[in-house]
Order: C-alpha cells, then structure tokens, then sequence
C-alpha cells in the first residue's frame, strides 16, 4: 500500500492505517456475507420494507383507506387491477392499509427495542462489573421475567394498561430487556478479564470509564446481532397484540387486526387476512435471515476454521 | 448431587415470591376499574362498594399482596369476575389440554427437526444446508396465528380433510374423562374411533405450535454436530476406517444430542408461549384461551392466576430438566 511508504497525509489516510486489521475483517467479512444467497436476501428485503416504512404513505393509491373511509358500494373485492389486495368490509383497499402498517410496526418496533435495549444493556453492564449481591438481584430478576413464556406477561401487562399503541408498546418495552441484561452480564463477565481492562483500570481510568469506553463498545457486536433478529419479533409480537384484540385498534391500519378482521369474513374473502400476514412474515424473514449472516460474520468463533 | 438437588429446591420458594411479586404489580396497574367493569353498568355504588371490600382492593399495598401470596398458597388463587368461578380449578382442567397439545407439538417437533439438522450438517454449506436454514428460519419468521387461519383455510374450508376449531367432535359423546388428556382417555378406555377424531382436532394445532420447535432444534443440533465433526475422535475413527454411517449413529448422534435432550425442557416452556395464540386461533379449550378471553375483559384474577400458572409450570419443568440432565450426563454430576 501506497500510504505504507510515505507517511499518511490526509486523516483517512491515516484512519486507514490505523484501522487496517479492522478493515481487512471487514472486508473479508463482507465478501463471506455476499456469497451466502440467503442472507442477501434478508439485506434485500431489510432495504425494501425501510423504503415502504419510510415512504409509503406519499406513494399508496388510497390515501383515504388508512383510516375511516368506508365504501360500502365497494365490499369485499377480491384482489383485481385497482386493489391488488383486495377491499375489506368497508370497502377500503388492502394493499393501501398493509403498505401504511409498516410505519407504525416500524417506528413501534424500534422503540420497544430502543426502550429494552437501554433498561437490558444498564442493568446487565451494573451486574457483571459489579457483580455481588446487585449481581443476584438483577439476574435472579432476569430469570423471573424470562420464566413467563411467549406473550403471555406482556399480553397480561397489555391488558391491565388497556388496549390501544401506548399500552402494547409499553408492555413489549418492559418486558424485553431481560434478554439483553443476560447477554451483557455473561460478556462482561468476559471481557472484564481481558488484559486491555485491567490496563485501563492500571492508568487511573474510572469505573465508568472502564464501563463504558472499554467494555461496552467490546459487547457491542453482541448486541447489534440480538437486535436484528429481535426488531422481526418485537414487530411480531405487536401484531399478535393487534389480533388478540388489546394492541393497536381499526380504523388505524395494524397487520394484526386485519388478519383478526379477515377471519370473520374467512372461506370467502380470503384475501383480507391473508395478504397482511404474507406481507409480515416476509418482513421478519427478511430480518431475520440478515440478522442470522451477521452472526455468523460477527461470530468471533465462525473465522476460526 | 443432593447438595445440588437442596439447592434447587431452596431457591424454588424465592422464584415463585417473585413470580407472585410480577403479577401482583401488573395486577395492581389496572387504571380501568375492573370491579365497575366486573359489577356491570347497572351496578348501585354499594354494591361496587361491597365489592371493592369483597376484594381487598381498599387495604394498602402490602396487606393486599400478603392475602393474595396467602391465598395462593391456600389454593385461592381468586375467582373470576366474568363466570364467578374460581380460577385453580378451572387452571388445572384447562391445563391438560395445553399440555396434551405442547407435548404432542414438540414431538412433532423432533420429529421434523432432527432430520434436518442431520442433512444440513452431513451436506454442509450444500443445497439441504440451505433448505435447513431457510425452514428453520422462515418457521420462526412466520405469524403463528397467521399460518393457523391459513391452515384453517386449506385443510378445514377448501379441503375439508381436518376440523378447524375445537377438541372433540360435539356430535360424538366425549371421552370420560381420567387423565384429562384426550389422547389417553380414549387409548385407556379402548375407544379407537374417539382416539381417531380426538387425533384429527389435534393435528392443525400442533403443526402450528411445532414450527418453533423445528427451528430451535434444527439450529441447534447442527451447530452441535458440526462442532462434533472437529472433534479428534472423529479423525480417529475415520482414520480406523469406520463407515460413515455408523460413525454418525454410534458417535456423533450420541455426543451431540445431548445438548438437544437437555435443551427439551426449555423447549416445552417454549412451545406453552406459543400456546397462546394457537389455542385462540383454534378454539383449544386450554391455558393459553382462557387467558386471552380474560385479557378482553380484563377479568384481571384469571389473566395473573393463568400467568403465574404458566410461569410455575415453566420453573418446574426446568428444575426436572436439570436433574434429568445430571442423571445422563455424569461429566456434570461429577464436576
């Protein structure tokens, strides 16, 4: 490399030298990401439904459909050229109401995770560095909440807030940190060892320092892999919310509560359920097959073959 | 071993406090006035009165939790503000059809799952490694309540193979009850056809309860396996000359199951998460129904009882898991 001979001048240069172990990782890891077919695949439709999540609502044929419009003369169409997924019993579009749902799955999903992760990473850095008796607590505590299995304590917690956004949200939020507090406990625990750690704390660096600027970034890879496959799931168990009937509430369109609305009109209107749940399943698919190749690439254990 | 099993079995008192603990607070956050809700719109305000007393809801915060942990302890675990009747009992009926489904779904988990992960790990990084990944990943990127009405849809409505909701044909008369598992009471008293339909009702619903069991073993158990793969004796064995097909029954099957059959317990608990929307999809008379119907009426005592219910069970479940593992695995009942 050319910078190799004469000394960096620019800052990139220099960034690059600095980094290049990293960068060459990266590259590496890269180039092993683009030739598993799946996972690109999972990248490809991540991008998709971002663009939909982002942009759907300026682009959608029936703008009118995402709340309270009713066409009764217009019932229950199957799909056809104008509405590709049919109309519901008020005659709104399908499509227009699956394509507007992204939105609010999106934006809901990111703050369950954003809320989860912030409570999850705090209590499980406070746990593995100090360890002791706040150590028992907060993890005895963890297994608690992981014990409840599937919905059924967010579902509980949903229920006793009532229905609507907030109450769902709020319940999937406080309930779905324990996973990351585990996840950062048992890597602090790791990484509290390393020898960079015990240099950091030699010079006088302080223990939120330590915390923060030396173990967390080095937990973070972790992290980053739970939450991409997490987002599909938090994104799904709203959606179950919605069809349960205590989450998200019609008019205001939600993948679950048209699937919940498509079963009334079921052996015949078929396409009222069915397109929602399709259009979901491949958004979580693709989160998940992305979140699934960046493990195996962030897998340190995965480079040594 | 005994050291380890004492334990357990102390920590098992302070698991369920907090488990109680969990559901009391939820059960307190309740800003809807479930009692106005439960006495109906034409309640007077003594009858709410009375009732507000009748449930203790007037005394401070810790008086309130220590009658709910002693009732529960008593077997009260409270009654339901919908039919008036008491939930424990009602749990425990209900709790055989849960299980009858879980388990039957987590067989037909095995059943699906281990077989792939052998091919993916036999052709790895070939086409069955990658039809492995993607059902495995697609069956937990799927809406289970969403494949359950498709299934609905194809084999109940269109095809007309398979009944769509329900336990039991409402024609036929129901099987005695003595297990309060269908598909033993009817084995038990001999009666086939009842064992036939009793099969039929449970088939769409562990199908779809399963998937989650397919694609956590499948992962699973490849990853182990191939971990298996590198492992010296192998080398050494191949080295003798042994056939491939035995070195994968003999030697790699019995080494990496291990992990699969420590990993069933959890599994179940898993899979009884699941129950949830399957059962209310299908009409299941079991926990996961009797909890969402009490969630749409906020008939709060029976949406706690069946949680801690359901968190009980899964604690239990855990703690024989463990043991059983002990058991088979002298590495860890001598380390």
């Amino acid at each position: 490399m050319a910078s190799s001979v004469s000394p960096p001048s620019s800052r990139l240069a220099r960034w690059r030298e600095d980094h290049a172990s990293q960068l060459s990782d990266l590259r590496r890891g890269l180039f092993r990401f683009a030739r598993n077919r799946l996972s690109l695949l999972g990248l490809w439709i991540v991008v998709v439904m971002l663009g939909v999540a982002v942009t759907g609502s300026t682009w959608v044929p029936f703008p009118g459909d995402t709340l309270g419009d009713v066409h009764m003369d217009n019932r229950l169409q199957p799909p056809n050229a104008t509405h590709w997924f049919g109309t519901d019993d008020a005659g709104r579009d399908v499509f227009t109401r699956v394509i507007v749902a992204t939105r609010t799955s999106f934006q809901v999903g990111l703050i369950i995770l954003g809320v989860a992760i912030s409570i999850g990473v705090t209590l499980g850095a406070v746990a593995g560095y100090v360890g002791g008796t706040p150590n028992q607590i907060i993890m005895r505590l963890t297994d608690v909440m992981l014990t409840f299995p599937g919905i059924f304590l967010p579902m509980a917690l949903a229920a006793a807030l009532g229905r609507g956004m907030v109450p769902a949200m709020l319940a999937l939020s406080v309930t779905w940190w324990p996973g990351y507090c585990r996840l950062v406990e048992a890597q602090m625990l790791k990484v509290r060892e390393e020898d960079f750690v015990a240099g950091a704390r030699a010079i006088g660096a302080s223990q939120r320092r330590v915390i923060f600027r030396h173990i967390l970034p080095n937990t973070l890879t972790a992290i980053v892999v739970k939450a991409s496959m997490d987002f599909g799931f938090a994104v799904l168990a709203l959606a179950s919310l919605g069809f349960i009937g205590i989450g998200i509430q019609p008019p205001e369109p939600d993948w679950g509560s048209m699937i919940a609305l498509g079963r009334r009109f079921m052996p015949g209107a078929w396409w009222i359920s069915t397109f929602p749940g399709l259009f979901m399943f491949v958004m979580v698919l693709g989160f998940n097959l992305l979140g699934d190749g960046l493990r195996d690439l962030l897998d340190p254990n995965a480079t040594v073959k | 071993m005994l050291r380890y099993l004492l334990n357990r079995l102390l920590w098992i008192p302070v698991v369920l406090i907090l488990l109680s603990l969990v559901t009391f607070v939820i059960s307190r956050l309740v800003p809807g006035d479930p009692v106005k809700l439960a006495a109906g719109p034409q309640a007077r305000p003594e009858q709410i009165e009375k009732m507000i007393e009748e449930f203790g809801l007037d005394r401070p915060l810790h008086e309130q939790y220590l009658r709910y942990m002693g009732g529960l302890l008593q077997g009260d675990w409270g009654y339901s503000i919908g039919n008036r009747r008491a939930v424990l009992p009602d749990l425990l009926t209900y709790f055989a059809a849960t299980l009858e489904l879980t388990v039957v779904a987590t067989l037909l988990g095995l059943l699906v799952g281990i077989p792939l992960a052998v091919v993916a790990a036999r052709w790895r990084d070939r086409w069955p490694d990658h039809l492995s990944r993607f059902v495995s990943i697609g069956a937990v990127s799927v809406p289970v309540f969403w494949i359950a009405i498709v299934l609905q849809l194809v084999f109940g409505q269109l095809l007309q193979w398979l009944p769509v909701s329900g336990r039991f044909d409402p024609r036929q008369s129901y099987p005695q009850s003595i297990t309060g598992i269908l598909l033993l009471d009817t084995l038990l008293a001999g009666n086939l056809p009842g064992f036939w339909t009793a099969s039929r009702y449970l088939l769409l619903p562990a199908l779809c309860q399963s998937l989650l069991v397919v694609a956590l073993i499948t992962r699973q158990l490849r990853g182990d396996l191939l971990e298996m793969l590198r492992k010296d004796f192998v080398m050494v064995a191949r080295a003798n000359g042994i056939q491939e097909r035995i070195l994968w029954s003999r030697y790699l099957m019995k080494n990496a199951m291990i992990a699969t059959v420590s990993m069933l317990g959890f599994l179940i608990g898993f899979a009884l998460g699941g129950s949830v929307l399957i059962e209310f999809v299908f009409d299941w008379p079991g926990i996961g129904q009797y909890a969402t119907k009490a969630a749409l009426l906020l008939d709060f005592q029976v949406i706690m009882g069946s949680t801690l219910f359901i968190g009980v069970v899964v604690v239990v479940v855990n703690l024989f898991t463990d043991l059983a593992y002990r058991l088979v695995d002298p590495r860890i009942r001598f380390s």
